[in-house]
């Protein structure tokens, strides 16, 4: 949804040349502009989306909105930045207990709330991501994955304070006065996690395409030559970190405010995990991968349960039938389509308007380095 | 005092099956530089054959010994049907497909063995030793638990060391390139690596089995806690493995011992931090460090 201006059929020609040199004929000049555009343009879709679904579906709309943020944060870092964390649902967690603490125990406004949340997990991301920037590959994964299944017990430790294994519950968001009495909470609740989306949205994509995301992306490719350059490669990264943690946060405030709970059993494990995965499913590195990793987190297990309802089974085997179709979509998909959703996309796309996908150089460099990440995305 | 020995000896024992699960990370990351979530979900299975295997026939050395064998078959079939595939691709995908081959493996047991966890009989008695008077915790079963997994960690080592089959595995991992032209089959040693590595994970199921029960995710602190040890001691370093698995088993065991338990994930999290903000390539880690 981010990157119009690089899906012209005009990015295959132009990677051939630097980055720098693409052309955007047919857009205005100013990436802020731009941005703005983008903005109006997919609110206007998501509140037409909310208007003409159902409350069941508006929740969707709420929690793909939230997972959309969490995700396009953190395929900044992935994509961007060629670091790798497996402790983001950790972070969601705190953005959520923060949110919790302050709207059901101190009665906060919900805007403030959330602001703080972002705030104090982007703090901690300075902390996560000054430690992490000093680490690679395998060894950040790892330190990631302890902080992901280590943080959690703090809430147990501290039962008085963060409600033991039952968590913080906090009262629906009120409905405001001038949308009428039959406003469904529902779909105020997609309006709230929609424009949290939306402020992501235009922050990455002002992000990505400033001096800040160009640092980013010569840190990926070459730590040595950045350096050479007069980046400063730790600091670089761990401001990847604290970006991706604030979007996190942002996240994992607002699935706080739609589940109306904050609780260790939202965030174990396999939320990183499940992050991760979507966005690699989804296609790295740009924000249209994040938005169908966001898709795919909504939509896969719905979908699943259905099946595995459907079928005539024996208890045990529905029961496991969710999670196997999910493993074997991993599987099938990671070796159908190792770039993604969005990379798969792109190649049809290419296909179909008869364009050689980019140059073999692109195609290499889409596939290879750090975790397939999509030069389009510039 | 008698506590302190016995949450040493304790974490000693429970340490020796963290340095099995990170032994078999780290072969793994050796040969093909994949990190092997679904290493968790083939000791599983392995366990849970094993399970069947003493059930029907009695006898716990025959479910051990099939446990064995089927790691190793295990091991080389997921290499060669799956991760053939991802070998060499972008390294984010080959842990996407090994996270899901653990997801559907849990999964499959699930629906195979159902989800309620039952227990494992232990190799031997589970009854302290008595030493001058006072009761130890300490089990001949934990005494096997120690010698089976250094008995296997020197073996792999003289194996890795000393023969032409350990040459020729070693130099696969490390120059696949030059040990092709040299006439090394080298993707025949990689699916021999994955089958050895497989092959002590499922040692170190069977040998953590009667603590922890058997269930489709009940292994997953044990892979979580073997991946720590494997980072702690440095992903390229099978000694490494040995030792970050004894040193994580024995501050969990103090911690949840002085501490509570809740606190047990916390603490690993902190050692690893701290020994990685030290060493950011694990405590036997032979490269330069990144400065930052």
């Amino acid at each position: 949804m981010s990157v119009p201006a690089a899906e012209r059929p005009g990015a295959g020609a132009a990677a051939a040349q630097p980055p720098g040199a693409r052309r955007r004929p047919h857009l205005p000049g100013s990436t802020l502009a731009r941005s703005l555009g983008l903005v109006v343009l997919v609110g206007v879709l998501l509140w037409i989306a909310s208007e003409l679904l159902g409350s069941y579906d508006d929740l969707r709309l709420a929690s793909g909105s939230y997972y959309f943020a969490v995700l396009a944060g953190l395929t900044l870092l992935t994509g961007l930045s060629g670091q790798i964390s497996l402790g983001h649902g950790a972070l969601m967690a705190v953005g959520a207990y923060t949110v919790a603490l302050l709207v059901g125990n101190e009665h906060w406004a919900l805007v403030p709330a959330l602001a703080a949340a972002v705030a104090i997990t982007a703090l901690v991301g300075v902390l996560v991501g000054a430690a992490a920037s000093r680490l690679r590959g395998p060894y950040l994964a790892g330190a990631t994955l302890a902080f992901a299944i280590g943080l959690p017990s703090l809430a147990e430790k501290y039962s008085g304070t963060f409600g033991g294994a039952n968590g913080l519950a906090i009262n629906p968001p009120a409905v405001p006065s001038w949308l009428g009495q039959s406003f469904p909470l529902e779909r105020w609740e997609a309006w709230i996690a929609g424009i949290g989306a939306l402020v992501v949205v235009f922050a990455i994509n002002n992000l990505v395409r400033s001096g800040v995301g160009r640092s980013l992306r010569a840190v990926r490719d070459d730590e040595i030559a950045a350096s050479l350059c007069g980046l400063h490669v730790g600091r670089v990264q761990t401001l990847a970190f604290v970006v991706s943690a604030a979007c996190a946060g942002l996240g994992g405030g607002m699935l706080a405010v739609v589940l109306q709970l904050a609780a260790p059993g939202a965030f174990q494990l396999s939320l990183s995990l499940s992050l991760l995965t979507a966005i690699v499913l989804g296609g790295l590195g740009s924000q249209l991968g994040a938005l169908w990793g966001a898709i795919v987190l909504v939509l896969l297990p719905s979908w699943t349960n259905d099946i595995a309802h459907s079928s005539s089974l024996s208890n045990q085997v529905s029961a496991n039938l969710p999670l196997a179709i999910y493993g074997v979509v991993l599987i099938a998909a990671m070796l159908a389509w190792p770039s993604g959703i969005q990379g798969a996309l792109r190649r049809i796309i290419a296909l179909a308007r008869r364009i050689p996908l980019g140059s073999k150089e692109l195609d290499k460099h889409s596939t290879s380095g750090s975790g397939g990440v999509s030069h389009e995305s510039t | 005092m008698t506590r302190f020995i016995d949450l040493t000896l304790n974490g000693i024992s429970t340490g020796a099956v963290y340095s099995a699960v990170a032994l078999a990370l780290v072969m793994i990351w050796r040969a093909t530089r994949i990190v092997n979530f679904a290493q968790g979900g083939m000791l599983m299975i392995t366990t849970f054959i094993a399970s069947d295997v003493i059930g029907s026939s009695g006898s716990y050395w025959l479910g051990f010994a099939v446990a064995l064998v089927c790691g190793l078959v295990l091991g080389a079939l997921v290499e060669r049907v799956l991760v053939r595939r991802v070998e060499g691709g972008p390294p984010l995908n080959a842990v996407i497909v090994a996270l899901g081959l653990l997801i559907l493996l849990e999964a499959l047991a699930g629906m195979i063995w159902g989800n309620t966890p039952r227990s494992f009989p232990p190799a031997f008695s589970i009854r302290g030793y008595d030493v001058g008077g006072t009761h130890l915790l300490f089990a001949p079963d934990d005494t096997f638990i120690v010698l089976v997994v250094f008995a296997v960690a020197v073996l792999l080592a003289l194996l890795f060391r000393y023969t032409a089959l350990g040459l020729r595995m070693r130099a696969s991992a490390l120059a696949p390139e030059v040990a092709r032209l040299l006439g090394v089959r080298v993707g025949r040693m990689f699916t021999l690596g994955w089958a050895l590595a497989a092959f002590v994970g499922s040692l170190a199921g069977v040998l953590v089995a009667p603590s922890v029960f058997v269930s489709p995710s009940g292994f997953d602190p044990i892979l979580i806690f073997g991946f720590t040890a494997a980072v702690l001691g440095g992903l390229d370093s099978p000694p490494g493995a040995v030792v970050g698995g004894i040193v994580l088993g024995l501050v969990l065991s103090y911690v949840s011992g002085y501490e509570g338990s809740s606190l047990v994930t916390l603490a690993a999290l902190v050692v690893l931090i701290a020994v990685l903000m030290i060493r950011p390539g694990g405590l036997f880690s032979t490269r330069r460090e990144r400065r930052v």
